[in-house]
């Protein structure tokens, strides 16, 4: 990452406001994306607003049509001179002002044109967003990026409803941040240096500044060993043993000399944190269905560093780890002197970093046995994770560190592809029909009718009411599509007249809000999987906007 | 002057001129929707940051023309991954001014008008000229302020509410990767203030560990933010942060990086320095998108009676998938700014004065941040503290630490509370004996 800006604005203050949400490295991989749009529609260039400005590497933009009058009213990015010439062209000028340090390109042709004549042609995006397209050369470029590993982010908006779906074969992800977590404080198995530290210090001849200035982690350790002292060493599990323990803690604080509590606020803490610290140390079953995945057990020279920095964790958790993953080293704030808090810090810290220095011996060990071990190499600070590249020879102590600090949080998305949801084969009608089902008009119908809409449009070369005098006809025509749909699904469900009249009455409109909605979900979804952070959808998000409501599913 | 062509309104016109099963009752469809839109509909948008600029562009490209916007800031560096409308070159110029040229400048026939002041600079007859409000503030004093505002202007014939008294108010609010977007019918449904413990309460270091114990890299920035810059004046006497200033930021940080190798604390940067000294909230653009997005939506909607307006409230996060949940807040029976019930208040003889005032400050129900209290005995107005005026400030501080009674304050007396968060001052009622939990 370049520190200044083409115009000499420091980078770290332009970007500061997203930095803390995805660090250096988040901006580092934004900064070397390719993203591909098909066709500049307001909800395309909104989009591609909302990656230009946080600083992706490059757009092309591919679009064939001519700029038409209804194309400047609800896109931001056209002028009312542009009417007539290339929309691409257009757009590309216009999303260029926004941002000096990311170079723009276009491609005046069709998308089936390049599918057909130039396939390796999308082999080079990071990733490709594509808004109306028709079924068939979208199903056609879902296949050829399926095979690609280029995810493909499918964007429309019609009338007060947004679509997004997100197809990608597979995608992993370390840093998810996940917005609550259990601290990793291991009370039920305590490292051995925070016994140690434990043991080394006496409560009951402490001064009375020391008593309530020991780390409530200590305090609940101390009475934890009582508790189990008198059962037999087990645990606290049920409630009114945890009570227990609670009570335990309380009489534990000073008395002053009429025998009246001392106000100790670290005893406090202590029992407030009873229930969440006493959370027994596991692994969790989403990076346990990881650990029994294919890709992990069976690794090759082709594997992903994902997989083999998760079989080596694996490896850690089954011999060094005796049954845990490698230790967080984070524990959070509570009320301490500085010098038993980050004493006690310490230890976390410490036991991370053996934990991790274990993982690393494994991790060159397998790379060792897949017949590609190379020095490590040193990861710089701007280095794009080699975690987003498929070479494994490129794994990096930091890389390690962060993969074994998320061990906990890992998850990876496989979508099915979109020949399957297209097939009423292999179509998830099942789920389709539950949601069908739901008295309460579930925004799911609406997918059903944006399928039926493109049924319809296949057979008459326009939207149902597209032209007003049309509307009531072709309510009955939809009709009759959705109908073909749900037979083809064999599902017996019934959807409302009101719906289909809704849709009629959108006849495919495009209105600027929905774009800017779902412009602004979608770039989310994209800048996660350029990042490789946060979690994506999986796969279909459908919005509404009448409610303002949405739900996602997998189809 | 006509500014169309052909077409141009081709994708609002669906939606305006024909009707559908989810339309308002009151709902009409017809040319004339959009001429209002276009020629008589005045929507005011307060604040021109990452949510105003999408506002201005969702609204103008509905068919709006006539939009306000203020705001009292001037052009960031840091503004710039998210406010679309500003570029390099404007860094330093007013964000009110510039986004409106540019709107005006990119779409024919739109007309803000920009206002580089604060909300606070204009009374009821220049907010009473707009048809809805809508409102991208990064403050909650703001918020509070122009919903306090909206009520004031609600006029009530015999207990019952004029409707034409009503201006809609639509709230957005952003923070990272979540956000919220409502629709307020003040005097109708939920306001502001009936929803108060919606916000997080603001998270303040105990100034004893900053002080004495501090653990984290962040008590020592305040350390040195807090007390040693007040002690130190390293740019002068009286001379205040300034968190863009990257000689102060550098000072903080050389001396939390002192104080932190003091207690061997790691983790101290500049950017950490920087956020802690300013409070920084991230901000992306995608997120402001979205919020704005649906806040337009619902103006366009409350404009037309095309749908019906969200009832009330959508909370949005895309951090893990993407989730939103939408609800109906409730209006509070006893909502201090728009139930138009008197406050009650109960203390004991023996408190202080300071008691109230703290109750004010921290009860979850009020929030205050510097509430000012009079009262009136025998039909006099007398100030018992006021803090906005420094002479008046340093007069009445003895009284905080009077007790109730010997300040004369009886069982039903009335107290007059005004502050930052409400335009204008509140009513309590004391009720003397049983104390307040």
């Amino acid at each position: 990452m370049a520190a200044v800006t083409k115009s000499g604005l420091d980078k770290n203050n332009k970007y500061d406001r997203q930095l803390r949400l995805w660090g250096d490295h988040g901006q580092s991989a934004l900064e070397s994306a390719r993203v591909c749009l098909i066709n500049a529609t307001a909800t395309g260039t909104e989009i591609l607003k909302n990656l230009i400005l946080p600083g992706i590497g490059s757009f092309t933009i591919i679009d064939e049509h001519k700029v038409q009058g209804e194309d400047v009213g609800n896109n931001f990015f056209l002028s009312k001179e542009s009417i007539g010439s290339s929309r691409a062209r257009t757009a590309t000028e216009l999303l260029s002002e926004l941002n000096e340090d990311v170079s723009g390109d276009f491609i005046e042709e069709s998308p089936s044109n390049l599918i057909e004549n130039n396939p390796d042609f999308f082999a080079s995006f990071t990733i490709v967003i594509a808004t109306n397209m028709d079924e068939k050369s979208l199903l056609q470029l879902g296949e050829l990026l399926w095979n690609l590993h280029v995810p493909l982010l499918i964007c429309r908006c019609y009338g007060f409803i947004g679509y997004i779906r997100l197809v990608v074969k597979e995608h992993n992800v370390i840093e998810s941040h996940p917005d609550s977590t259990h601290e990793d404080l291991r009370l039920d198995r305590p490292i051995p240096a925070f016994v140690t530290l434990c043991d080394s210090l006496d409560m009951s001849s402490m001064n009375k500044k020391d008593h309530s200035h020991t780390p409530w982690l200590i305090v609940l350790y101390k009475y934890l060993q009582q508790w189990k002292d008198s059962h037999g060493g087990e645990l606290p599990k049920i409630y009114k043993e945890k009570s227990q323990l609670k009570e335990l803690i309380r009489n534990g604080v000073l008395k002053n000399k009429d025998g009246v509590p001392e106000d100790e606020e670290n005893f406090d803490e202590a029992v407030r944190n009873v229930n969440t610290a006493l959370h027994p140390t596991s692994v969790p079953s989403d990076v346990q269905k990881l650990f029994k995945d294919p890709a992990c057990l069976n690794l090759t020279s082709e594997s992903r560093p994902f997989w083999i920095l998760t079989r080596a964790v694996k490896d850690f958790v089954e011999h060094e780890g005796k049954g845990a993953l490698p230790v967080r080293g984070t524990i959070p704030d509570m009320t301490s002197d500085s010098e038993r808090y980050i004493k006690l810090q310490s230890v976390y810290r410490d036991q991370a970093a053996k934990d991790v220095s274990d993982v690393t011996r494994r991790v060159h060990k397998l790379l060792q046995e897949l017949g590609q071990d190379e020095p490590l190499l040193d990861c710089n600070q701007f280095k794009t994770s080699s975690l987003l590249h498929s070479n494994p020879c490129s794994i990096s102590e930091k890389d390690i560190k962060t993969f074994c600090r998320n061990s906990a949080f890992l998850r990876v998305i496989r979508c099915r592809s979109l020949k399957d949801e297209y097939n009423p084969e292999t179509a998830n009608v099942t789920l389709i029909g539950q949601h069908l089902e739901d008295e309460d008009g579930d925004d799911v119908v609406f997918y059903t009718l944006l399928r039926s809409v493109d049924k319809f449009y296949e057979k008459y070369n326009h939207y149902p009411g597209y032209y007003t005098q049309q509307v009531e006809s072709d309510i009955t025509e939809l009709k009759a599509c959705l109908s073909k749909l749900l037979q083809d699904w064999s599902l017996s469900s019934t959807v409302k007249d009101d719906y289909i009249h809704e849709m009629c009455r959108y006849g495919a409109s495009e209105l600027h809000t929905i774009s800017a909605y779902i412009g602004g979900v979608a770039a989310q979804e994209a800048i996660k999987m350029i990042t490789g952070q946060f979690l994506p959808i999986n796969n279909t998000y459908i919005y509404n906007a009448m409610k303002q409501s949405s739900t996602t599913l997998d189809l | 002057m006509a500014v169309t062509w052909s077409g141009r309104w081709n994708h609002v016109r669906k939606v305006t001129e024909r009707t559908g099963p989810f339309a308002h009752p009151d709902f009409e469809p017809s040319t004339e929707t959009l001429q209002f839109l276009q020629e008589v509909c005045h929507i005011l948008v307060i604040g021109a940051g990452g949510l105003g600029c999408e506002l201005l562009k969702d609204l103008a490209l509905l068919g709006i023309r006539n939009i306000d916007v203020i705001d009292m800031d001037t052009i960031d560096v840091s503004n710039l991954n998210r406010q679309f409308l500003f570029r390099p070159k404007d860094v330093g110029k007013t964000k009110a001014e510039t986004a409106a040229n540019f709107i005006n400048l990119r779409i024919p026939g739109c007309n803000v008008t920009a206002h580089f002041a604060k909300i606070q600079d204009f009374d009821a007859s220049f907010y009473r000229k707009f048809h809805i409000i809508v409102c991208g503030l990064d403050s909650i004093i703001a918020r509070r302020w122009i919903n306090g505002m909206l009520i004031s202007m609600l006029s009530y014939e015999d207990g019952e509410l004029d409707q034409s008294s009503i201006i809609p108010m639509v709230d957005g609010g952003t923070e990272g990767f979540k956000g919220n977007a409502r629709v307020i019918l003040p005097g109708m449904t939920a306001c502001v203030d009936c929803t108060l413990d919606l916000y997080p309460p603001q998270v303040n270091f105990p100034l004893c560990t900053i002080a004495h114990t501090p653990r984290l890299p962040e008590h020592c920035i305040e350390y040195v933010r807090i007390l040693l810059w007040p002690k130190e004046e390293p740019f002068g006497a009286g001379v205040a942060i300034d968190g863009d200033d990257p000689a102060h930021v550098s000072w903080i940080l050389e001396k939390s990086q002192e104080r932190a190798n003091e207690y061997n604390i790691s983790g101290i940067t500049y950017r950490l320095t920087q956020g802690v000294v300013k409070r920084i909230i991230p901000a992306v653009a995608s997120t402001n998108a979205v919020i704005a997005a649906a806040c337009a939506t619902e103006v366009f909607k409350l404009a037309t009676s095309c749908c019906q307006p969200l009832n009330n409230y959508m909370n949005f996060t895309d951090i893990e998938g993407v989730y939103t949940y939408t609800f109906e807040a409730e209006k509070k029976d006893d909502c201090v700014a728009c139930s138009q019930k008197p406050q009650n208040i109960s203390f004991c003889e023996s408190d202080k004065l300071q008691d109230i005032l703290t109750y004010l400050l921290e009860s979850t129900t009020y929030q205050m941040k510097s509430p000012s209290i009079t009262t009136a005995i025998n039909g006099k107005n007398r100030t018992l503290y006021m803090q906005s005026v420094k002479s008046i400030e340093e007069k009445t501080r003895a009284n905080l630490k009077k007790s109730l009674a010997e300040l004369e304050l009886c069982s039903g007396q009335e107290l007059y509370v005004a502050d930052p968060t409400t335009p204008s001052s509140l009513t309590f009622i004391l009720q003397m004996g049983t104390k307040m939990e």
